[in-house]
């Protein structure tokens, strides 16, 4: 290595520990917006060293410089419009759409790379076969899968779990192409088999996200951030770049630790998440005795009104339903109100809410509630028994006491303690079922009252309703 | 295994230890922030996209490099522009409310 690329080496070593310093920034809600910009430092001095190697190196042509700079100039400007636009309840399809692009590139650089070696005389190096492979599975199936996951975040693919006969026995064809292609490619030097392996891995990505339900996508965006991260990784390898592998392995822990909670959040395992097919009613299991004979209790806007305009504390439990209805800012409303009255509100947050991993806690902030008030699940439980009323918002799930007996589909679902609390409101549309297909025992608790609305009408109801009471 | 493979693979090996030890402590109120972070992040793939320019001296590798730029500036620009949008949302208190429930 000559000293100038040992100095360029260093230089990307520098931007990997701004990323790592970015990300330990994050440890709180008041230093994470100075560790993003410690984290876009250290992308700034990386675009710088890759600058002076493109310039040092004298080897680019022309035609080269046009087609990067051309390029880059349309991808920023895409990525800048759409971060702009985003609405903060299409969060989860933008992230997918970057773990798609990332993935893609870094599979782009894997078949670029293969191919520019095999053109030299030396042919292409053991090494670089595996990582090149890997890089282009990895990164193949994550561009395909993720935009198959925005498809159905987006709506534009049913979010049912989407399954026909022989599905999974395609699924097995295709790894067994997979993975036979790339074994015979670390004997034997061929791009056609390259391609084979990379066109195997997008139809994979597809038919692996396909039959995932929508409530499972929290799970399913983190495993797809944590391949990309793999992928970029890969990449570094084929490159021999160590930006590349230290961001790489960052975002691949990231992604997996996300994974691992959210399945745990749901007492799932990863694989019978990806084997799909939850929710689609083939996994309804009989509720317990006596449930049929529970009479519902219904309950009008002033009557809610009273209670909560009477109670000491509050505390909001919202679902993806909330969010569903665009009722973030009416609930934001309704707290204050009740704030004013002197009334403690928080939030109970159960790490599966929304449709990525912390989505309600945005949605809630975009709304302009302080983000101390978003309390999550273990700190949250011990507070509902001394809470005069739980609202219950689009959350279904979550809060359905069921999971504390055995032989139930949510069985061993660590849930919000609702049903502690002194009285609950639930407001929602109808009694239908929520994800798992089953009856919520909360909606039969003597203590509950529902209050069939709209989220969001029912939020200016509820306002109304307060307001005219107390003046 | 070449020196270089050994290196690349410890580096890549610490990076992932110091990786699990960092994001452990990310609050769950922070976990879409956290995700978006880490997008923005693998988005120094654009280096590596751009370095194709290096070598690249026929159709196929401009092609290759240019849908890599693209897809990799996507990926950075977007990635930093929605995080910072988004954690600029997390305030502890909002002026407002404050005076409200001073009362």
């Amino acid at each position: 290595m000559s000293s100038f690329d040992t100095s360029m080496q260093l230089v990307y070593v520098l931007a990997a520990a701004c990323f790592v310093v970015g990300l330990h920034l994050m440890n709180s809600p008041a230093s994470a917006r100075r560790g993003n910009q410690a984290s876009t430092l250290g992308m700034v001095i990386a675009g710088l060293a890759t600058l002076i190697l493109l310039i040092h190196s004298n080897s680019v042509t022309g035609v080269g410089w046009a087609v990067l700079i051309v390029g880059t100039a349309i991808g920023s400007a895409i990525g800048l419009y759409s971060a702009r636009t985003v609405q903060m309840t299409a969060m989860p399809q933008l992230v997918s759409m970057f773990n798609s692009v990332g993935g893609g590139a870094a599979a782009l650089i894997g078949i670029y790379e293969y191919m520019h070696d095999e053109s030299l005389h030396t042919g292409v190096l053991g090494t670089t076969t595996v990582t090149s492979v890997l890089d282009v599975m990895i990164g193949a199936v994550t561009f395909s899968g993720s935009i198959v996951a925005a498809g159905k975040l987006q709506g534009i693919i049913p979010g049912q779990p989407l399954i026909f006969r022989g599905s999974r026995l395609l699924n097995i064809v295709l790894a067994v192409v997979v993975v036979g292609t790339a074994i015979f490619l670390f004997t034997t030097a061929s791009l056609p088999a390259l391609f084979i392996v990379l066109l195997a891995s997008l139809a994979f990505g597809v038919m692996m996200v396909l039959p995932i339900g929508g409530a499972d996508m929290p799970v399913v965006i983190s495993l797809l951030n944590a391949f990309t991260g793999t992928a970029v990784a890969m990449a570094g390898f084929v490159i021999a770049n160590w930006a590349l592998i230290v961001a790489g392995a960052l975002v691949g822990a990231s992604g997996g630790i996300l994974t691992k909670l959210m399945a745990d959040a749901m007492n799932r395992s990863l694989a019978n998440i990806i084997v799909g097919g939850f929710g689609t009613g083939d996994a309804v299991v009989a509720v317990g005795p006596g449930d049929a004979s529970a009479q519902v209790r219904s309950i009008a806007a002033d009557d809610a009104a009273i209670q909560l305009a009477y109670a000491s504390k509050v505390i909001i439990v919202p679902g993806y339903g909330l969010a569903a209805a665009q009722a973030q800012h009416g609930v934001a409303e309704l707290a204050s109100l009740l704030e004013s009255r002197g009334i403690e509100v928080s939030y109970a947050i159960h790490p599966v809410a929304g449709r990525m991993p912390g989505h309600m806690n945005v949605l809630l902030a975009e709304a302009n509630v302080p983000y101390p008030q978003l309390v999550e699940m273990e700190e949250v439980n011990p507070e509902f028994a001394r809470t005069d009323v739980a609202l219950v918002i689009g959350a279904n799930d979550v809060t359905n006491p069921a999971a504390r007996r055995a032989g139930t589909a949510i069985s061993g679902m660590p849930i919000l303690d609702v049903d502690q609390s002194r009285s609950i409101i639930v407001i929602k549309r109808s009694m239908g079922h929520g994800y798992a297909g089953l009856d919520n025992e909360l909606y039969v608790d003597p203590k509950t009252s529902m209050y069939f609305a709209d989220a969001k009408k029912a939020m200016q109801e509820l306002a109304a309703a307060v307001k005219t009471l107390v003046g | 295994m070449s020196t270089a493979l050994v290196t690349d693979l410890t580096i890549f090996v610490l990076a992932l230890l110091v990786g699990i030890e960092v994001i452990g402590k990310v609050p769950a109120t922070l976990h879409t922030p956290l995700m978006s972070a880490t997008n923005s992040i693998h988005g120094i793939v654009l280096a590596g996209a751009l370095l194709i320019g290096v070598t690249a001296h026929s159709v196929a590798g401009y092609i290759l490099a240019f849908v890599a730029a693209v897809f990799a500036s996507a990926n950075v620009v977007g990635g930093y522009v929605v995080t910072g949008r988004m954690l600029k949302m997390f305030k502890r208190r909002t002026p407002p409310l404050e005076k409200a429930s001073d009362q």
